[in-house]
């Protein structure tokens, strides 16, 4: 039987002119598309994707692991969604995408480090294929207590949990919400993963199975206020759960900090260094949290905050998303796009990226080393800059 | 795996070449409407000598290449009509000098003209360059070597005009300095004193070497810029009101457009005035001017100035992103458009021409000139929308652009980027001594037809 392709926006898929705004910032000062950065190659573009869509559901091209390569490369970052000058079907570009990804999910056609990493999520429950009962051994010594009916729940994700920079920044920002006196509690292992990157990258049934154990902990729990620590799972809860019936109020940590410091809850002294801000792309430009960071950094005295040169709207993704965190698609090369962040960083003149996104510290920390910068430049999350700016 | 990728990949390493089904589709078209033709392979080279070297390789094996940069001239150029390889120059993209003093820029041919015009804002605030309104994509070299049009085009010229110098690979291998960087590190004349050297390779849409560096004049960037929006009904009126906006002497851009939609502007021939200063008093001094030079058509109220204030963001940006959401104006993700250089008191039945031509083929139409060189001549659009997903729209288009190309050439105009077959019409129409010098300069550069072939070929 011939298998017949079809995705929800096929019929307007032929309307992209591949004239290449997508892949530029605003003011164009460099690509900001960062598969297209590290391959080069126009069919890694979102035009390129665009067209090879086209050509892929007429029959013109077939399935391949080069043309799933193409798509599971893409990291969701927004961009070419803001930055198309086709005001009427621009927003449904990553909607394309990720339809394409899930037919090719379908079809069985997907890069082996995709395939691995859903496995991994099925068997383990992690990517990191690590036993579910060390979900929550990230809080040993903090203090933090399992949810019992406290006000919020401090969701910390799979990177929080199980990478050593992640549960590092877990540690900080739980230590640093309990002591301001945040009513909160933790899943500890009985946290599961929230599907955020299994959807971006095109397998649905996984994500609303996801979706649906987490929503039910959430009604047993009575949980319905909850702080993530990563952006990717602030954007699954606030944008997908709710429309999987969840009934909840989402924060990001740095909007909890942000709104401590302004009501003065967290006391801070002198911190002098000069820091640039990393704008994730689920907090920014998916959820459009730019301020909260920066309050915070511009709060602590003796701080002196300098923008990238690609910053807010027109941030240049660190290239974690869309689960190349995971299945590193886009590589460690020159172009790739972390490495091309923190060089930018470092031109900025500041000795700390503060990030506020687990994801994006590591992609960043690891780009510093491989680019030698470790003597000049430091990666600290937000929280952690505010434990060392804290007065104790 | 064959000799010829195995070589490639010798030069520009596995992630610098592509033989693979997506790749070879990709490149195999533009958005225009030419029926697509696959290469045999794609290469994204980083360095003239790899450039250099896989020019040897192909001259050697006689193997076609396309330099390719954006590919928007939206008239087939970079569609490899003989195979071969496809050159995407987009990795060459360094800016290598910007000499403020001399006010010049050289950089590599991929250069986005985007990342240039960023660059200059960033680190060489008091200068610009020529910006077309093509896509930010589009890049330096493909720009200069089909004669492309900027902003500043109006002052000072095509932008092939205001090149500088360049570094060219000879489709025999060997890399040319042409202009004063054959004589030593300065890159501020393309050819005088000496013979001009780059008129063998601007035009020539590729066909006779790859541009691999371009010395670009870079000009002052002024702190304020402003637009004056003038209307008439009355298009024989047209050449006139340019002739009259041209004699001053001091505007940045002249573009007249027309279009049917949105309804406002249907039947109105719309002339947007550029005008720049360093003070608010210059700004307003030359606005003065612009009206005072116009007035006699206001008081016989045949036209008059329209308020931009809602419109004023969209005609400033550089730049225009509306021009390319014309193709999604049908909601089909494509349009095409000739654009010859013809005199200005022409307009009239050009302009004419495209409202027949639109009603003939069922077309939706826009049209945008530009003045060039403070009037000497004018780039003339005719541009039809079309839906990618319609066949015989696209085949109308494609028709009606063939019947413009030849009213061009019958009002003596010349087409501007034309696609093969308005190459070989415009040939046919040439002087035969000319064509002949074309033929010699192409058959001695390129002796075995290696570049782009299928354009510029006089059989």
């Amino acid at each position: 039987m011939e298998y017949v392709r079809s995705i929800e926006h096929g019929d307007i898929v032929h309307r992209c002119f591949r004239c290449g705004y997508c892949k530029f910032p605003l003011d164009y000062v460099d690509f900001n598309c960062p598969s297209y950065k590290a391959f080069g190659w126009d069919t890694y573009a979102p035009g390129g994707r665009m067209w090879l869509a086209r050509a892929w559901l007429s029959g013109e091209i077939e399935s391949s692991q080069t043309l799933a390569k193409v798509f599971f490369s893409c990291v969701s970052c927004d961009n070419c969604k803001d930055q198309c000058v086709f005001e009427r079907f621009r927003e449904y570009l990553p909607d394309i995408f990720r339809e394409v990804k899930a037919e090719l999910v379908s079809e069985g056609v997907v890069p082996p480090e995709v395939r691995d990493y859903f496995k991994a999520i099925i068997t383990n429950g992690n990517p990191y294929k690590l036993p579910r009962e060390e979900r929550g051994t990230w809080a040993e010594g903090t203090g933090l207590k399992e949810f019992r009916n406290q006000e919020y729940l401090f969701y910390v994700g799979c990177v929080g949990s199980y990478d050593e920079i992640g549960r590092k920044m877990a540690r900080s920002v739980g230590t640093l919400l309990s002591q301001a006196g945040v009513s909160m509690g933790i899943l500890g292992s009985e946290e599961t993963c929230d599907g955020n990157e299994v959807r971006i990258l095109g397998e649905v049934g996984l994500f609303e199975e996801l979706a649906r154990i987490n929503i039910e902990t959430f009604k047993e729990r009575g949980i319905t206020r909850i702080i993530t620590l990563d952006p990717h799972a602030l954007n699954a809860f606030k944008r997908e759960y709710p429309k999987q019936g969840a009934a909840i109020e989402v924060f990001h940590y740095t909007e909890m900090l942000a709104k401590l410091i302004r009501e003065g809850k967290i006391a801070l002294a002198e911190y002098p260094a000069t820091v640039t801000y990393h704008d994730p792309c689920y907090l920014g430009r998916h959820n459009g949290i730019y301020d909260a960071p920066r309050d915070i950094l511009r709060a602590v005295p003796g701080l002196e905050l300098v923008e990238l040169r690609r910053n807010r709207q027109f941030a240049f993704c660190c290239g974690g998303g869309g689960g190349n965190f995971f299945t590193d698609i886009l590589g460690t090369g020159e172009d790739s796009a972390s490495r091309v962040r923190v060089r930018e960083a470092l031109q900025t003149g500041a000795s700390v990226i503060a990030v506020a996104c687990p994801t994006c510290a590591k992609m960043l920390d690891d780009a510093v080393k491989i680019e030698g910068m470790d003597d000049r430049l430091e990666v600290l999350s937000i929280a952690e800059i505010v434990s060392r700016a804290q007065v104790r | 795996m064959s000799e010829t990728l195995q070589s490639l990949k010798e030069i520009v390493g596995e992630r610098g070449v592509s033989n693979r089904p997506e790749e070879l589709w990709f490149y195999s078209r533009d958005p225009g409407v030419l029926d697509p033709h696959l290469p045999d392979y794609v290469v994204a080279p980083k360095t003239t000598e790899e450039i250099q070297k896989i020019v040897q390789l192909a001259n050697r094996e006689k193997i076609p290449i396309v330099p390719m940069g954006n590919g928007m001239a939206l008239t087939g150029l970079v569609i490899p009509l003989k195979g071969g390889i496809v050159m995407d120059m987009k990795r060459m993209s360094r800016i290598i000098e910007v000499n403020e003093m001399a006010r010049y820029a050289v950089v590599e041919g991929g250069t986005s003209q985007g990342v240039l015009a960023a660059y200059l804002q960033d680190h060489h605030p008091r200068l610009r360059h020529s910006l077309p309104d093509a896509p930010p994509t589009t890049t330096i070299a493909a720009n200069v070597s089909l004669h492309g049009q900027g902003r500043l085009t109006q002052q000072y010229g095509f932008n092939s005009d205001m090149v500088t110098g360049m570094e060219v690979v000879l489709p025999t291998g060997e890399v040319c300095k042409i202009g004063s960087p054959s004589l030593g590190p300065y890159w501020f004349s393309k050819g005088p004193t000496l013979p001009d050297l780059s008129g063998l390779f601007l035009g020539w849409l590729g066909a006779t070497g790859i541009i691999t560096k371009v010395g670009l004049k870079l000009f002052p960037n002024k702190k304020f810029r402003d637009a004056e929006l003038f209307v008439t009904d009355r298009v024989n009126l047209v050449p006139d009101i340019l002739y009259k906006l041209t004699h001053l002497e001091m505007l940045e851009d002249i573009n007249v457009w027309f279009q049917p939609k949105p309804y406002i502007f249907k039947d109105n021939y719309h002339i947007t005035i550029y005008f720049t200063g360093d003070t608010e008093e210059e700004v307003e001094f030359k606005r003065r001017m612009i009206w005072d030079c116009l007035q006699e058509f206001m008081d016989s109220k045949d036209a008059g100035f329209m308020n931009t204030q809602y419109m004023k963001e969209m005609l400033l940006e550089m730049p225009q992103r509306g021009i390319a959401a014309f193709a999604d104006v049908p909601r089909g993700g494509g349009f095409e458009y000739s654009g010859p250089i013809t005199i200005i008191e022409h307009y009239p039945q050009y302009a004419a021409n495209v409202i027949r031509l639109a009603e003939k083929y069922d077309l939706l139409y826009a049209s945008a000139a530009r003045l060039i060189s403070g009037g000497h001549s004018m780039m003339f659009s005719i541009s039809f929308a079309f839906n990618r997903a319609d066949p015989a729209m696209m085949k109308r288009v494609k028709d009606a652009l063939d019947e413009a190309t030849a009213f061009v050439l019958e009002m003596g105009g010349v087409p501007w980027k034309p696609n093969y077959v308005e190459q070989r019409m415009t040939m046919e129409k040439m002087d035969p001594v000319s064509r002949n010098l074309l033929q010699m300069v192409k058959k001695n550069l390129d002796p075995n037809g290696i570049m782009n072939p299928g354009n510029w070929e006089v059989n």
